[in-house]
């Protein structure tokens, strides 16, 4: 009796220092959170404004504007960046990243793989270790954005990734990556990162005469990149921000679901417990009975 | 006029200015009040921000960017964009 009692009290103790763990996480995941959306909100002026400078540049061109960027080739080779965390405990988050990566390599993609064609580039640990112990070609070049997430540090892969598109050592680059809507909700999107797609004029919207230095076509060729680091760098903090609003619910749900745990430990604590008390009181009684007797 | 600069990371500057000059892609370039629109790619180099007519002056070093001039309001978008500490 005495030893059932003793290894209820420590499942019970046990249980409490888990939940104090998983508590700290949300706690700890909600303050990055926070950090990690006004990272977004801070970015959201310069990719407006980018992006308002290129429909100024095309309205005021004839015709559509194009580039390398946007050449559209026979798709042979094609890379995919996969943005996933560094750190697990965040629920299904980094299963859900994977899985549709697979799927759209396996669908879209499945007579490049064949060929050995398709390429991942992992950004954060769990996306990359998973692909790189399944067999496929795993690039670990961008493994650590997350330890340092930069405008700087994103911009070297979106470089990187703009450079081997123009050299055509890939045809076609998506990202797989987790949009963030709020805290609970994540939505897991493939998102076309090259060729970019052409431009085309709207009617009626030229604002104003401007003076432009140099001249458009070079103007678009360097915005270009810059709309694209922006877009990765976008995709980066939406990943991070969504990462933390995973593993807040995740935690909290594992807070919750330790209380419960706790609640029913307690009531067999107690139905243990009493029965040692009961057991013992017979004992004295059945002992006090012989003595009599 | 009024004056922005915007980073990826965040908001840089923002207010009234005098003036500010900044480094074009073909050669130093200057704008003052009532600039005819006008865009540009800026290329690495100091930006100089003339907050008043009193010589009061706010630097920043960038990367490289654009400009957009636009209604007496001057956008510029820098990258690797730092502000100088004024000597």
């Amino acid at each position: 009796m005495a030893g059932q009692l003793k290894e209820v009290r420590n499942r019970i103790k046990s249980v409490q220092s888990t939940q104090q763990i998983t508590k700290a996480m949300k706690m700890v995941s909600a303050a990055k959170l926070r950090r990690a959306q006004d990272a977004i909100v801070q970015m959201r002026p310069y990719a407006k404004k980018l992006q308002e400078l290129l429909s100024n540049i095309v309205s005021n061109s004839e015709g559509e504007v194009g580039m390398k960027l946007a050449e559209e080739r026979p798709v042979e080779k094609v890379l995919i960046i996969l943005m996933t965390s560094d750190r697990g405990l965040a629920g299904a988050f980094n299963t859900n990243l994977i899985k549709l990566a697979k799927s759209t390599i396996n669908t879209q993609y499945a007579s490049q793989l064949r060929k050995g064609n398709v390429t991942i580039w992992g950004v954060g640990k769990k996306g990359y270790e998973h692909f790189a112990k399944s067999g496929y070609q795993a690039d670990a070049t961008f493994k650590d954005l997350f330890l340092n997430l930069s405008f700087e540090n994103v911009q070297k892969i979106s470089l990187a990734a703009m450079k081997a598109f123009e050299e055509k050592q890939f045809d076609v680059v998506e990202i797989v990556y987790s949009q963030f809507r709020n805290a609970a909700i994540q939505r897991f999107e493939v998102e076309r990162f090259l060729p970019i797609p052409k431009v085309a004029k709207k009617e009626g919207d030229k604002k104003a005469d401007f003076i432009f230095d140099p001249s458009k076509e070079e103007l678009v060729a360097e915005l270009m990149p810059k709309i694209l680091n922006t877009q990765l760098y976008k995709a980066a903090l939406d990943t991070h921000a969504s990462e933390h609003g995973a593993r807040m619910t995740a935690m909290d749900k594992a807070s919750e679901n330790a209380n419960e745990m706790l609640r029913s430990l307690k009531i067999s604590y107690n139905r243990a417990r009493q029965a040692a008390i009961t057991t013992e009181l017979t004992e004295i009684v059945s002992g006090a009975a012989a003595l009599q007797g | 006029m009024n004056l922005e600069i915007l980073t990826p990371e965040k908001k840089l500057y923002s207010g009234e200015v005098y003036g500010v000059q900044m480094p074009g892609i073909s050669g130093s370039l200057g704008v003052l009040d009532k600039h005819a629109p006008l865009v540009s790619a800026l290329t690495a180099g100091r930006i100089k921000v003339l907050k008043d007519k009193n010589n009061h002056f706010v630097y920043f070093d960038i990367q490289g960017g654009f400009v957009e001039v636009l209604n007496n309001r001057v956008t510029i978008l820098a990258e690797g964009a730092k502000s100088v500490e004024n000597d």
